[in-house]
């Protein structure tokens, strides 16, 4: 997409080996003790002169490991160079010709295994912050009302429907707008963004920044429908035959909860980390009475979370600002084997986070009125290395231990959601019961495509945003390849 | 946002709606439901439907005020707007001809009862219902159900209207005189339970519709999850209508009572001035209403 990398000259005055020299700018953050009892946003995000230092720092090389690395290969070299000309607009249009939503990826991207893994910096020192850098330019244009859109092609005359308002969604339908294509969205809920808004807290990534990016997209022409779940208020070939769509594509996430099937987990009290956190975040269930929807109440009461990745990092964090008395993480491996980023696990451990590892619940325990009061957990060691890599925890014979708690989080991870596979016919799906696509991510059925949680399986944003990005890409040479035969 | 195009009082404290919403109009089959959110600080609550007409786009809700969301939603009038109404969820009724069959509802169950009893007619059975309420005063869809009805007995607790005692008495009486070949039972729990223990022992099949406590309707949370069989299965997916003989009554009970307290301090809030809180919610919503031609955001 962009010739800039090539052709412009820098604007960094700074030789090559004093650029390497500079420290990484720290971003500034809320502090741990405040923070732990407030929604706020975590992050502060670098102001224009941060943003400038951290700039410097980038060495421009010919072959850019960053963009190598990322997803949706951001040109960060070139978004970095606008930066230091201080044209953030141009920084900011840059920036969406391949990511429709850098005020998000700027802020939950597991950068240290993506672009800031592909910096040469970090091999002897630590590379470019450049989630910090993308968040400021996408913050910059929200701020100051502006908004960096890049041209998009000719209307086709072609309609697509998308299924789902998640990361995979809201990328593929950025891309099919500049290429031209009519695109509208359908979402289930009654609020637009997927996990972006009933998933990730708002600490982490407040709902006013997901709501200007899917703005930005209703500007440059998507159309949005809300409480339309696919499957049950409309099918997938209703929209191909009756509603004149060309082409669909399904992104509608993982969707269902996997819980521990131990006794006692229907107690009142134990929730799956989906319903936890849709309370809290999509419902703002932490401004009851304000807002309608309850939640189980976690002030002065302990909490464990179970699990390890994201989800459980952000349930955990999320009951510290309800008020929990104590707030832990049952992990059934060790922190190494952890697959929440090291970020959120530090930024948990600052606000007070107990970690136990090497544990797993065994059986809930309540009382006479069906409350959760104790939890019963085995010890575990690690055995042998599993199918994904890990070693297996193996049981301690006799290990087990009962802690008393009020409220259990399961963040055991999800499974598909059968509603579009039961309603689709014709549509192939694996056999953990995921959607079939092929490396295009089109599906059995002509003219439909899946990407994202659906295909698969619980993943993170930005692996989404690829998704959708190359749905588009796959959804574009199949319009074009249906006019010709219709011709 | 979804136009209440009528609003009438059926019983004290229980009021229908007719409500444009075409896509779900469309699509609806009797035993799902909907999902409702009044206003953008409202909860989302499951509401089964009670009708629906493709042709004029629109779905029919019976509402009994019971919590703070329902007692709002019943204070609305024709020309308001609600501002989510998601659905058709959940599965479908069986409908077949099964033979002689009893559909036992209790106060608004039977408006759950009413749509599946009419299919079931439809398919051939022969439908004997029988609609309990508390009193006279709480009854519904009374000459709906005797429409479709082959034999109609209505109970009520205080003897107040119909025969005075439970709905079981009526099915134990009913069960005596003939053989029934399925039961279909909605409304309150202790209800359905003491229908499923009554015709547990001649094995007759039986069907009740489940009440959960849910908050997508789509199976992404499992709050709504109930114990089938000894296995956690979810209303709003799997349901809402399960084989009674399989449902562990005391854990949906445990489950619904899980916000008690806060239920009470929404209802607190609301009763301490309803006209301001009606108030609010309209000008939410007219606020929205407003703002929706910039935003884009359509649902119908």
């Amino acid at each position: 997409m962009s010739n800039t990398t090539q052709t412009k000259t820098s604007h960094n005055p700074l030789p090559n080996k004093e650029r390497s020299k500079l420290p990484r700018q720290r971003v500034p953050e809320q502090d741990a003790q405040v923070r732990a009892h407030n929604f706020l946003e975590v992050n502060l995000g670098f102001p224009a002169e941060q943003a400038r230092q951290e700039s410097l720092r980038c060495i421009e090389c010919p072959k850019p490991g960053c963009i190598e690395k990322c997803p949706v290969s951001v040109d960060v070299k070139a978004v970095i160079d606008l930066i230091l000309a201080e044209d953030y607009m141009a920084a900011a249009a840059k920036v969406r010709e391949d990511n429709a939503l850098p005020a998000i990826t700027g802020r939950v991207c597991p950068v240290e295994d993506q672009c800031e893994s592909g910096c040469v910096l970090g091999k002897k020192g630590e590379p470019v912050g450049i989630a910090y850098l993308e968040r400021f330019v996408a913050d910059w244009e929200r701020e100051t009302g502006r908004c960096g859109i890049p041209r998009s092609a000719p209307p086709t005359g072609k309609k697509v429907g998308i299924i789902g308002s998640g990361p995979a969604a809201l990328a593929c339908a950025g891309d099919l707008i500049q290429m031209g294509h009519q695109v509208h969205v359908f979402e289930a809920l009654h609020e637009l963004g997927g996990v972006l808004v009933y998933g990730i807290p708002e600490f982490r990534l407040p709902k006013e920044i997901v709501r200007h990016e899917i703005d930005v997209l209703h500007r440059r022409g998507v159309e949005f429908e809300t409480n339309v779940v696919v499957g049950k208020t409309v099918t997938i070939d209703e929209l191909m035959n009756g509603e004149g769509y060309d082409a669909v594509f399904i992104a509608t996430g993982a969707g269902l909860p996997r819980f521990l099937n131990v006794p006692g987990e229907h107690f009142n009290g134990i929730y799956s980390a989906n319903e936890f956190l849709t309370r809290v975040n999509l419902m703002r269930a932490y401004r009851f009475p304000e807002y309608d929807e309850p939640i189980y109440p976690c002030k002065d009461r302990d909490v464990i979370v179970v699990g390890g990745g994201n989800t459980a990092m952000d349930a955990v964090r999320s009951s510290l600002r309800l008020g929990a008395k104590s707030a832990s993480i049952y992990y059934r491996r060790t922190e190494k084997e952890m697959p929440a980023r090291v970020e959120e696990v530090h930024h948990a451990k600052d606000e007070g986070v107990h970690f136990e590892m090497l544990v797993n619940p065994v059986e809930f325990i309540g009382d006479e009125k069906g409350n959760l009061i104790a939890v019963k957990c085995i010890r575990q060691e690690l055995g042998e290395p599993d199918d994904s890599g890990r070693r297996s925890p193996v049981p301690i014979k006799g290990s087990e231990f009962v802690t008393p708690c009020s409220v259990a989080i399961i963040a055991a991870g999800t499974s598909a959601n059968p509603l579009i596979r039961m309603t689709t016919p014709g549509l192939a799906i694996t056999k953990r019961g995921y959607i079939q696509a092929d490396d295009s991510l089109a599906t059995s059925k002509p003219g439909v495509f899946a990407g994202g949680d659906i295909v698969t399986g619980g993943a993170t944003v930005i692996l989404a945003m690829g998704a959708g990005r190359k749905a588009a890409k796959s959804i574009d040479e199949y319009l074009k390849s249906t006019v010709q035969s219709v011709n | 946002m979804y136009e209440i195009l009528e609003a009438r009082p059926l019983a004290r404290g229980i009021k229908l709606f007719v409500i444009k919403a075409p896509r779900i109009a469309r699509k609806q089959r009797p035993g799902q439901f909907v999902i409702v959110r009044l206003d953008d600080c409202g909860e989302r609550i499951p509401l089964t439907l009670a009708d629906a007409d493709p042709e004029a786009g629109t779905v029919t809700l019976v509402v009994q005020a019971i919590g703070k969301t329902t007692m709002l939603f019943n204070m609305l009038e024709a020309g308001d707007s609600i501002l989510d109404l998601v659905g058709p969820l959940g599965k479908a009724s069986e409908i077949e001809n099964f033979g002689t069959i009893a559909v036992v509802s209790g106060s608004v169950g039977t408006a759950m009862a009413y749509p599946t009893a009419r299919e079931l007619k439809r398919a051939g059975n022969k439908v004997i219902s029988i609609v309990g309420a508390r009193s006279k005063d709480l009854m519904v869809l009374e000459d709906e159900v005797r429409a479709v009805s082959d034999e109609t007995y209505i109970c009520t607790d205080d003897g107040s209207y119909g025969d005075k005692g439970l709905v079981t008495d009526k099915l134990k009486e009913v069960m005596a005189g003939q053989k029934l070949d399925y039961v279909l039972a909605c409304g309150p729990v202790p209800m359905m339970r003491a229908v499923a223990n009554m015709t547990a022992p001649q094995q007759i099949k039986t069907i009740v519709s489940l009440n959960s406590i849910m908050v997508d309707g789509t199976g992404m949370c499992g709050g709504c999850r109930v114990l089938v069989n000894g296995s956690s299965q979810f209303a709003c997916v799997d349901g809402p209508e399960f084989d009674a003989s399989q449902v562990n009554f005391d854990v949906l009970t445990q489950r619904n009572n899980m916000y008690r307290e806060q239920e009470r301090e929404s209802i607190e809030r609301l009763q301490a001035d309803p006209q301001a809180e009606l108030d609010r919610l309209r000008r939410r919503n007219h606020k929205i209403e407003c703002a929706a031609e910039v935003v884009g955001v359509t649902n119908e």
